[in-house]
């Protein structure tokens, strides 16, 4: 840009997302999330060390929109191939991005290890309660009496058991160092939203261990409702239920990391001492 | 030649995956294939690899995905049960061009069957490793040392083709000793570059992708019908099996693995009766060794198919001859392993009735 | 050269039958001669008859499982009687009758009983019954020469365990002499 037209840039595509068009529709706030990655992937300097894995979902194509390399995974198993890249390249800024149907149904034993095992990987989560590639059925976090395709009547807790509070199920896990749930309702939300994912890719970056943000999120398509409506609809129902906040920390509990939050948690049982510790 | 040492098929394996450059394994335990993982478990800190048990077979394969298509040289094991579940990941592998080792020494079947060496995935491994149109290459090891051996070459074939290679063992070749030469450590900045490795572009090149998905028909048949043409290439270069006394036989045996090693005692003790009998033991069951079978149909008065299942290559065997000669199937199957003494019964009883 | 053998050892798991057949496919491994050793694995492990099957030949191995031995070495009773009658006509079994109570004859099956277990103890050789029965099958059929059986003892007790390896050359003369 040349100097002598003044102009003053206040806005524009991250160098992270590719100049493409996204499949999402309108009023997903799909596009917003991906945007807060690709800007702190920009922010950070990552863009060139990244590599992002795909789910299945609606997030599928996301290896399109991303500058970084990319990988597309099978249904729930983004965690597992993150492991792989990870442990070949362990300075890697290595990501999964995944729905509520891959992250927390087919995929929720490769989400619990991956966490377990202290991966050293950051996920994104957007939790809209619904399957929305499929055409809007029942999701492991669709609330109690939420109609979906596959649940007419609702939600009966009593035959499809209860929604899983994925952040605060993963914060019980000694491989944790930061979980914090978000939203992108209004732009407050998405600046909130954008500190947790850059905390949560600087969590990785230092080494402190498993890092997930969970994005509760809507879908006006398949919930059958404006954009607006979906918003005013998650406040409603769905904030409630997943409350917004951090839902683990290891450096605010004042750990360096999570492998010495675990360890102070198993101060009295001898055997996971280090190994030569007195 | 390095001094031969007696190994488990298992752990001669391994070895030689070691050698080969592999430095990254993702496993789960099963029996009897055990030993592959725990040797790994072992040896892979030593050499400053990475060894990792995984939640599930599932997990583990995708975890061979990742690391895959991060460009390294990355291997799994597991036994029938195990391959099952990873038949997704080999899928996807397939679909994404990744080159990777799958080990499965395997089991009888179906279901959780037994323990005991079995050969009744020879469909799976050759005909359906996962859903949608593709092939994997499978070697079939008869010995220890040709565990170590195929083992050490599977990478580069792997590396050469984009392509996953399977190892298709036994309970009898993992769990027994044999003298074993062991290959050479490759220098490790030796292998082959990996230009599309999915590994961070440094701001040097554009983004690699390892997918997929395809949802224009077009394309993906036109990417089918791209990769059918490389398994040509394969199936044209790649055939391997070993011929014993096929030259002036009547009758020949084609089998493969622990059962190739019965059907050999069995061809020594029908020439000692005076039978004319060979032993074609294929050591790629994918791609097959259909020049070898397709002389042998021509030669030969009746083939026999002899395996640890219940007829399976026999398919692959009839499909060659194609009608020009008797095709007959000798088998033990839910882990039992064939006597001599039974094929030789099958081979009196053949070349009594094509003396008729 | 000696003549091809095709032997089962048979006891507990623990009682170090896996280890005594690896010391004998490694002597004729060290002969330049076909070896193979192959296991029982799986729950049978813990079943009574933890065995394996060693077979040595000059000619190429085709199963490594042996049906049918020339040679069985029984630490337990389940083991004996299961091999007893699988054993070749002229073949030898050699139990140790500190474990097996009832040692039963067969025609044409030399049947040999030495109390391997009390005579390893009474030498402070604990846990080498295994060894000294070894030592009698060598004595009744040389499968390998002296110095092969001493040199697959070497091969096969890891550097970590060297002061094993006097003990076992003990018990190794221990059996031939019982």
């Amino acid at each position: 840009m040349s100097e002598a037209t003044a102009e003053k840039l206040v806005y524009e595509r991250p160098h992270a997302l590719l100049p493409v068009v996204t499949n999402y529709c309108p009023g997903c706030p799909h596009g917003i999330v991906i945007r807060l990655v690709a800007e702190v992937l920009d922010e950070l300097g990552v863009e060139g060390e990244a590599v992002g894995v795909a789910p299945v979902g609606c997030a599928v194509m996301a290896y399109d929109f991303f500058g970084c390399d990319m990988i597309e995974a099978a249904h729930g198993r983004a965690p597992a191939v993150a492991t792989g890249v990870k442990r070949v390249h362990p300075g890697n800024v290595v990501f999964a991005y995944q729905g509520d149907g891959d992250l927390a149904s087919i995929g929720m034993a490769e989400t619990v290890h991956a966490a377990t095992r202290g991966e050293n990987i950051t996920v994104i989560f957007i939790n809209n309660a619904i399957y929305g590639m499929t055409g809007g059925q029942m999701a492991p976090t669709s609330l109690p009496n939420q109609v979906t395709q596959t649940s007419p009547y609702g939600r009966d807790v009593d035959t499809a058991g209860y929604p899983v509070r994925v952040a605060e199920l993963l914060s019980s896990l000694d491989g944790v160092a930061y979980i914090e749930r978000v939203t992108v309702d209004k732009p407050a939300s998405v600046r909130k939203a954008k500190k947790a994912i850059r905390k949560a890719f600087e969590t990785q970056i230092a080494g402190r261990g498993y890092s997930m943000v969970e994005v509760v999120s809507t879908c006006p398509t398949n919930w059958g409702m404006t954009p607006q409506d979906s918003f005013e609809w998650m406040r409603e129902n769905m904030l409630p239920y997943y409350p917004l906040g951090v839902k683990k920390d290891v450096v605010a509990d004042g750990f360096e990391n999570a492998a010495e939050a675990a360890l102070a948690r198993a101060a009295g049982c001898p055997i996971a001492q280090p190994k030569g510790a007195e | 030649m390095a001094e031969k040492v007696l190994m488990k098929g298992n752990e001669a394996l391994a070895e030689a995956a070691l050698r080969a450059g592999c430095r990254f394994f993702f496993g789960y335990p099963i029996t009897p294939q055990t030993e592959v993982a725990a040797y790994m478990s072992k040896r892979l800190p030593q050499v400053g690899g990475t060894y990792l048990q995984a939640e599930s077979e599932v997990a583990a394969i995708n975890m061979v995905y990742g690391a895959s298509a991060a460009g390294a040289r990355v291997m799994t094991s597991s036994s029938s049960p195990g391959i099952s579940l990873k038949s997704e990941g080999i899928s996807y592998m397939a679909g994404a061009d990744l080159p990777g080792v799958i080990i499965n020494i395997q089991r009888g079947g179906p279901g959780l069957g037994g323990i005991q060496p079995s050969q009744s995935d020879y469909w799976q491994a050759t005909r359906a490793t996962g859903h949608g149109d593709f092939q994997i290459f499978v070697f079939a090891p008869s010995t220890v040392q040709e565990m170590a051996d195929c083992a050490y070459e599977a990478f580069d074939i792997a590396d050469r083709y984009r392509i996953p290679v399977m190892i298709l063992g036994d309970g009898l070749l993992g769990q027994m000793m044999e003298p074993v030469a062991l290959p050479e450590q490759r220098d490790l900045s030796s292998l082959p570059e990996k230009p599309w490795a999915t590994s961070g572009h440094r701001g040097e090149r554009a983004h690699n992708v390892a997918n997929s998905l395809y949802l224009t028909a077009e394309e993906l048949e036109r990417l089918n019908i791209e990769r059918y043409e490389r398994y040509q290439a394969i199936k044209d270069a790649e055939q391997r099996c070993e011929e014993y006394l096929v030259d002036d036989a009547d009758i020949v045996i084609v089998a493969f693995g622990a059962s190739a090693r019965v059907a050999r005692s069995a061809v020594n003790a029908a020439r000692e009766q005076g039978i004319r009998a060979g032993l074609l033991r294929p050591v790629t069951l994918w791609p097959f060794p259909e020049s070898a079978v397709s002389a042998a149909a021509d030669s030969a008065k009746a083939l026999l198919a002899v395996e640890m299942n219940m007829g399976q290559m026999v398919d692959d065997v009839r499909l060659v001859a194609n009608g020009r000669v008797p095709v007959e199937f000798f088998g033990r199957t839910g882990g039992v392993i064939p006597t001599p003494a039974e094929v030789l019964a099958k081979i009196v009883e053949i070349n009594e009735r094509s003396g008729e | 050269m000696s003549k091809d053998m095709q032997a089962v050892f048979a006891g507990f798991g623990g009682q170090g039958t896996l280890f005594s057949g690896k010391v004998v496919a490694y002597a004729g491994l060290i002969e330049g001669r076909e070896v193979s050793w192959f296991p029982s694995y799986g729950p049978e492990m813990r079943g009574g008859t933890a065995n394996c099957s060693v077979t040595v030949s000059d000619s190429l191995i085709g199963s490594p499982l042996v049906t049918e031995p020339d040679a069985v070495i029984a630490m337990n009773q389940p083991s004996f009687d299961k091999f007893l009658p699988m054993v070749k006509k002229g073949g030898i079994v050699v139990a140790d009758t500190s474990m097996v109570a009832d040692l039963a004859q067969r025609e044409g099956v030399r049947v040999i009983g030495i109390p391997a277990t009390k005579i390893a103890e009474e030498a402070g050789l604990k846990g080498l019954a295994n060894i000294v029965l070894l030592g009698r099958l060598f004595a009744e059929e040389p499968f390998c020469s002296p110095e092969s059986l001493d040199a697959a003892l070497v091969k096969c007790i890891p550097p970590k365990k060297a002061a094993m390896l006097d003990k076992n050359r003990v018990a190794v003369k221990l059996g031939m002499e019982s």
